[in-house]
């Protein structure tokens, strides 16, 4: 899977192999006022992969996730989650959000804001029941703060408020999750929980997309990984786009990753 | 001097119209203080004028159904030129507002202006509507007299109540998190229209009976006086109502009361009501648990105070660790501290009066209780200067005032998760020992 | 001395000759009269004012709060009434009522700051609760009023809704007055102000006194209030705050700019309102200022540079043609690229593809495909010959070169990825104009060593058919 022109792949049979793979983005180009932000991106998710998306600030990463989820326009491309436009499969589709982009002032408990995960399951109107309860609080419980369901969300940590967002996505009992940078400034243990979280939601099969802003962890956590940047600069099996070679490499620098990354990306493709 | 003058068959409806009506808007009113968008009522309050001369042009009649749903038309025609205003040019919402009601208002006057050559038409009768005057309008009701405003006034609250009850959860998740909410499948623009509609209705209704300074008031008010109380939605949802029942009796007995004080005769309860709903959010925010004022003043004065008396006692273990036995004058640890003259008397006193500080003005020195609190205060600064440099990698040099701040909140507890997570370190980075922990050893509790 | 400027509703009324009305307009465009000069340059004056310190409260994204502090003069209207009648003053003392107006305004100034900060009372909720409150204090106030046997609030009420035509020339000297001090005032404190608008943190770092600047922008604010409330009415002042300065907002995004824009757009709001109002008879001068404004709005937002509506529109359609012609260009071009020889052998036209393959290309749908084409065709780059699209020579040049600058965006991209993505402009022809010599040598330099773009068409073109 490589970099430079979407189409290229082989067979330029717009039927997708797997019919069920939980994400497949083509030619996807989104434009804020004329000025693009997703440039024609391509990629495809395998079933049951942890895929970090990874990619310098302003590389388009959370507007790829929106326009995924139809939140934003896009320009042109075409966007299916297994094997279907979004609008269908949307129960099969969990999002977290940035922790930047609510109110944590708001007046609600963290368990009201887990229970929000099963607003869709409950359906319009209809009010939310005891087991609905029951079942965020085990989500509180997989994340490890079981004991502030009851605590209002402005007292929470960094972390503590990433795990509700997790919780959340958790009751959902989606296929494909769309976390936008879960990790950013949590504490440790939090990194871990969800790292944890993440191992268990793969062995169920489970598909999740995350955006993430720390390559040095690339590979410890995820298998595999999409570079953004404005267009996808490479894409594919942690191991072969972070090869152990880069790896060494890596952890002098952050940024200077992208740029290894393409020369072996470079070298590989004269090889081929 | 006037006399109070007051009627229940009279004064008690009005005071019904006014909770019925305070109650609706406070209900809807707490979703709009969350989204941002408080001052929606006063937009509308104003953005219905061509509307209702538009009406009364046409009808020629001051009231009636016409002049409602006019009323209605042009309060919904603001909502979607606002949104519309919004989308298409991605104005800031306020300033959106503002272009959309003042110009709307503007053509209000020119079209009454036009009107009134023929009749009257008060432009003021929709600013400040009459309280006053629905008692008298009565409809027969199965042999019962019962005020048109209160039957408006109640469906009007049926109606919202039954939105709130039914949709909670949808404006719940819209107000927190939209983007959530729309990558679920709840619109949060249906929602948002929905809840826009619902308030154009509300203070459409309560305009036409009790004018619009109560509507414009109890949207915001009691919401940002419940907020200031609370903590959680439901409960801010029962306070704003709780709060918007009080202020519209309050107002309306103010009304009476106030004006009689300076010999005046009673004034128009709306405006009392709204003057009243603004008393109970400042007694609020002076007392409110969650923000209040004092509340945080005095927390703030105990935690100061705490803080003094402990640096009093952590100097004193400091000293005594030098030189043993030797009492410490006041004016002495009043050089050693940053503390004024004031709290410094105060707190030595405080802990003289607890037993912690034995001694008089010739000299202190800490009892056996004062020495197991200073020892704990010691032993947590120097275990979060070790772990500082130790864990975090700060420079010795920078660790001295973060712990100086931390040790006041530092428990037992945390103490201990600080010593595991530390090494066995018998010495903080300046080479001071770290105390034992007091509490462990002594077991005798404090006097 | 009260010199009554409804002369010129009164005699226009009366007037039927359109060459009279003419000669009237003459008159007041020339401003030949004592009187109307001084309304109509006196609300000129305020609306520049009101331009300037809108814009900032606009950019402050607290553009309503003209909204409650106008409303919140009105209990102090109502208590120096009531104090005036109680010592004996003459109650409709104009200087009286403002002093009034303006204590309870500032009052309720301090009371939104206050509760910003000591409270933290959303922005929204804290105009709200001022608004509602302060303007309920002055509802009673004024039922008090009106239920004096001696007093009515007639002269209240003027302030409501604006008496502009019954200005008189002190009147407008306060006016002038004031409004020339907040333009003086915002405009020796530009910069730190400007700085309040787009980054506060950044200021208060700055050893600046965040609630200082406020409170002075808002003191502005009530300056603003108190003299537009006589000539436009209380609630139409706010307008005048709102309008010309969100007007501006389309025309530019620098803020000198949008001062300048503002303060234009408010005084020629308010000279044609008072020149229309005292031309028409029966029309309120303030509300007619206001619809004049609201009317420049629209332009503005309609028509305005860069920021207007159709300025948007037209600029993304163009947008989106341009960039589907590119994608056209492109896809023929690597299309023909990546042609072996059986497969040349067999299409029987080297030079072409048909729509079949441009629709494999990309997640695009025949009838788009179909547009781009005609739409290419018209422009010369393609032709169409028997279901089969060709480039002509310009439409062959145009496809190399956009895929040669593509692949160098691209390789920018990846080579430079933690550079600002600002600079790139995939539309822009000239990849040289923005980026570096050194950079494109080396972007350059690798695309080479990737292997060359083609040379020259090589293949038979439809012109050499």
């Amino acid at each position: 899977m490589v970099s430079d022109s979407p189409k290229t792949e082989p067979d330029a049979n717009p039927s997708p192999p797997l019919p069920h793979w939980p994400l497949r983005v083509w030619d996807l180009t989104v434009a804020y006022q004329q000025t693009p932000v997703l440039w024609d991106v391509a990629f495809d998710v395998p079933p049951a992969s942890l895929v970090a998306v990874v990619g310098p600030n302003g590389a388009g990463k959370s507007t790829l996730l929106k326009a995924i989820m139809d939140l934003t326009p896009r320009t042109s491309g075409e966007i299916q989650v297994f094997g279907q436009p979004f609008s269908r499969q949307r129960r099969r589709v969990g999002y977290v959000p940035q922790r930047e982009s609510v109110d944590w002032d708001f007046p609600v408990s963290v368990l009201d804001v887990v229970l929000m995960g099963l607003y869709r399951e409950i359906g319009w109107c209809w009010p939310i029941r005891k087991h609905h309860q029951a079942r965020a609080l085990e989500a509180l419980n997989q994340v490890g703060i079981a004991d502030l369901a009851h605590r209002q969300i402005s007292h929470l940590s960094g972390g503590q408020q990433q795990r509700t967002f997790l919780a959340r996505a958790l009751v959902q009992q989606a296929d494909l999750y769309l976390m936008d940078e879960p990790f950013a400034a949590v504490d440790a243990a939090t990194e871990s929980a969800i790292v944890q979280q993440l191992g268990q939601m793969k062995q169920a099969g489970k598909t999740c997309v995350v955006i993430h802003h720390d390559l040095q962890t690339v590979p410890e956590y995820f298998d595999h990984v999409l570079l953004l940047n404005m267009r996808v600069v490479a894409s594919g099996p942690v191991a072969q786009v972070f090869t152990s070679e880069n790896l060494q490499k890596t952890y002098g620098g952050r940024l200077t990753l992208l740029e290894e990354v393409t020369t072996a990306l470079r070298r590989r493709e004269k090889t081929l | 001097m006037a006399t109070i003058v007051w009627n229940w068959s009279f004064d008690g409806w009005m005071i019904v119209h006014a909770i019925l009506c305070a109650l609706s808007c406070s209900l809807v009113g707490n979703f709009l203080v969350l989204r941002g968008t408080s001052l929606l009522g006063d937009a509308i309050s104003h953005s219905i004028l061509p509307g209702l001369a538009l009406a009364f042009w046409f009808t020629g009649s001051r009231s009636g159904p016409e002049m409602f749903l006019a009323a209605l038309a042009a309060a919904v025609v603001t909502v979607f030129l606002i949104e519309g205003l919004r989308n298409a040019t991605r104005m800031d919402q306020g300033a959106a507002m503002g272009v959309v009601f003042t110009a709307l208002f503007a053509l209000g006057i020119v079209l009454i202006v036009q009107v009134a050559d023929h009749v009257d038409l008060d432009p003021n009768c929709v600013l400040y509507g009459s309280l006053e005057l629905t008692p008298l309008d009565r409809w027969d009701i199965g042999g019962w007299l019962i005020p048109k405003a209160a039957v408006t006034l109640g469906v009007t609250l049926l109606l919202n109540g039954l939105f709130v009850g039914l949709f909670y959860k949808e404006l719940l998740l819209t107000t927190f998190d939209s983007a959530f909410a729309d990558s679920v499948g709840f619109s949060s623009r249906l929602v948002h229209y929905l809840l826009m509609i619902l308030v154009a209705f509300t203070a459409v209704a309560s305009f036409e009976s009790v004018g619009s300074v109560l509507v414009i008031a109890m949207l915001v008010v009691p919401t940002s006086a419940a907020l200031l109380i609370t903590d959680r939605l439901g409960a801010v949802i029962g306070w704003s109502a709780g709060l918007a029942a009080l202020a519209a009796g309050l107002g309306h007995v103010s009304a009476v009361v106030v004006p009689t004080w300076w010999g005046y005769g009673s004034t128009l309860t709306s405006g009392m009501m709204a003057v009243a709903a603004g008393g109970l959010l400042l007694l609020c925010g002076l007392f409110g648990p969650r923000r209040g004022l004092l509340v945080r003043w005095w927390q703030q004065r105990l935690f100061a105070a705490q803080v003094a008396a402990d640096d009093v006692l952590a100097y004193l273990f400091r000293l005594g660790e030098q030189s043993p036995r030797d009492p410490a004058t006041l004016a002495q640890i009043g050089h050693a501290l940053p503390l004024s003259s004031r709290s410094l008397h105060r707190a030595v006193k405080r802990l003289c009066r607890t037993g912690e500080l034995d001694g008089d003005e010739s000299g202190y020195r800490l009892s056996a209780a004062g020495r197991r609190r200073a020892q704990d205060l010691v032993r947590s600064h120097r275990l979060w200067e070790l772990y500082l440099v130790e864990q975090a990698q700060i420079a010795p040099s920078r660790i001295h005032d973060k712990a100086e701040a931390w040790e006041h909140v530092t428990d037992q507890t945390l103490r201990a998760r600080l010593d595991q997570a530390t090494s066995d370190s018998k010495l903080d980075p300046h080479g001071s020992a770290i105390p034992p922990e007091a509490s462990e050893r002594e077991t005798d509790p404090p006097r | 001395m009260s010199l009554d400027c409804g002369w010129a509703i009164q005699g226009l009324a009366e007037l039927g000759p359109v060459a009279e009305i003419s000669g009237a307009l003459w008159r007041l465009l020339t401003l030949a009269d004592y009187n109307t000069r001084v309304v109509i340059l006196g609300t000129a004056l305020l609306g520049c004012a009101a331009g300037v310190v809108g814009s900032f409260t606009l950019l402050r994204k607290r553009a309503l709060v003209g909204d409650a502090i106008s409303h919140a003069m009105l209990p102090g209207l109502g208590l120096a009434y009531l104090l005036a009648l109680a010592m004996g003053i003459e109650e409709r003392s104009w200087s009286w009522l403002l002093l009034g107006a303006t204590a309870s305004s500032l009052v309720g100034t301090a009371a939104i700051l206050g509760m910003r900060r000591w409270l933290r009372i959303s922005e929204d909720a804290a105009f709200g609760i001022v608004l509602s409150t302060f303007f309920g204090a002055g509802v009673a106030l004024l039922g008090v009023i009106q239920s004096l046997p001696s007093g009515h609030a007639a002269g209240l009420e003027g302030l409501l809704y604006g008496q502009a035509a019954s200005l008189t020339w002190s009147d407008m000297g306060l006016i002038a007055g004031a409004a020339a001090a907040a333009l003086v005032v915002s405009l020796l404190l530009f910069k730190e102000l400007t700085l309040l608008c787009f980054d506060q943190q950044y200021l208060s770092t700055q050893g600046y006194s965040l609630s200082g600047l406020d409170g002075i922008l808002m003191a502005l604010v009530v300056m603003i209030a108190i003299t537009g409330m006589q000539a436009v009415g209380l609630i139409l002042v706010i307008a005048l705050l709102i309008v010309p300065a969100a007007a501006a907002r389309f025309w530019t995004q620098q803020i000198q700019r949008q001062v300048i824009i503002a303060a234009g757009l408010g005084a020629a709001g308010c000279f044609g309102g008072s020149v229309i109002s005292a031309l028409v008879p029966d029309l309120p001068a303030g509300a007619v200022i206001i619809l004049v404004c609201t009317g420049l709005f629209l332009l503005s937002a309609t028509f305005g540079y860069r920021q207007g509506v159709l300025w948007r529109l037209w600029r993304r359609q163009d947008w989106q043609q341009a960039l589907a012609r590119q994608h056209l260009l492109r896809g023929i071009y690597e299309r023909l690229e990546v042609r072996t020889p059986g497969e040349i052998a067999r299409a029987g036209a080297e030079a072409s593809v048909t729509v079949e393959e441009l629709l494999s290309l990309r997640s695009w749908n025949r009838r788009t495909v179909e547009r781009v084409i005609e739409r290419s065709q018209r422009a010369g780059l393609v032709t169409r010959i028997d279901g089969r699209v060709w480039l002509s020579k310009t439409g062959w040049l145009a496809a190399r070169r956009l895929v040669h600058q593509h692949r160098l965006w691209e390789l920018y991209l990846i080579t430079h990825a933690d550079v600002a993505l600002q600079q790139v402009d995939r539309l822009a022809d000239d990849i040289e104009h923005v980026l570096e010599p050194a950079v494109i040598e080396e972007l350059e330099e690798i695309l080479q060593q990737r292997g060359a773009l083609i040379a020259e068409c090589p293949h038979r073109s439809p012109e050499s058919v």
